[in-house]
């Protein structure tokens, strides 16, 4: 019950086009201090939805002071070890993104003040894709990719 | 439960944090191949790391974490014998944490 009155909410925001869906991000994704679970930026299903309804701008910019290790092949999609350094300053979130899932973002880490700037975890990915990290520094966003070929899917199937 | 499994160490005035968690992470596409019904989506949501009251990570997540997911981030500012907790919550409502001393 709950799915298809999600269906029926990203279908009605989508309708209503890019004015709608920048007020239903806004309403939806309080990002700033409670980093509340935001619906509609791991339910998207592209790239830049996701990426401007977690940050609220849609804008990256490839930046080289952020370093992805992943594998260059994954043999099981299931679990992909992707670690994220950043040694930009000021960096308050990073978010990783595999740009072929049916849902591309799969993590996003809101970080302290205190913390550096690395994070490091497992995904899982459906097909050969991206990774594409996306780090929030000051008001900026920067990103970087690294392609990453999987044999077995990790995505259900 | 103990569903936390967390490491702290501090070197050089940098603790490193490396927790496992035993969680399924069920995406919700995954069909039970015995039954052929959907498994429901089962996933963390949210973690959260604090240190003496401040919270130093907040990690939101996806279903596309991998199951029994793994999480490692540094952060500054701890020293040994401090005390950190981190705590989950996923998409039914169940929750956990447990507490480390750091070394």
């Amino acid at each position: 019950m709950t799915s298809m009155k999600r269906r029926i909410f990203l279908k009605g925001s989508l309708a209503t086009g890019a004015v709608g869906m920048a007020v239903s991000t806004g309403l939806l994704a309080p990002r700033m201090s409670l980093a509340a679970w935001s619906k509609a930026a791991f339910e998207a299903k592209d790239v830049n939805s996701a990426v401007s309804a977690l940050y609220g701008a849609g804008s990256m910019t490839d930046s080289d002071k952020i370093k992805i290790k992943a594998p260059d092949i994954a043999e099981n999609g299931a679990v992909v070890p992707v670690s994220v350094t950043t040694s930009l300053d000021g960096a308050s979130s990073i978010s990783i993104i595999a740009d072929k899932n049916a849902t591309p973002l799969t993590a996003e880490f809101t970080l302290g003040p205190t913390t550096e700037g690395y994070v490091s975890t497992r995904i899982k990915m459906g097909k050969t894709a991206n990774v594409i990290a996306v780090v929030k520094a000051g008001d900026k966003l920067y990103s970087a990719k690294k392609e990453v070929k999987v044999t077995i899917g990790g995505c259900g199937g | 439960m103990a569903s936390i499994k967390m490491r702290a160490k501090v070197s050089d005035g940098v603790t490193t944090i490396k927790a496992l968690i035993s969680h399924p992470m069920d995406t919700g596409l995954l069909k039970d191949k015995k039954t052929g019904k959907t498994i429901p989506a089962h996933f963390i949501q949210e973690v959260v790391c604090q240190h003496k009251g401040t919270t130093v990570m907040t990690a939101t997540w996806g279903a596309a974490v991998s199951k029994n997911p793994y999480l490692s981030f540094k952060f500054k500012g701890a020293a040994a014998g401090d005390t950190v907790s981190l705590s989950w919550v996923d998409n039914k409502g169940e929750k956990d944490s447990a507490d480390a001393t750091i070394k």
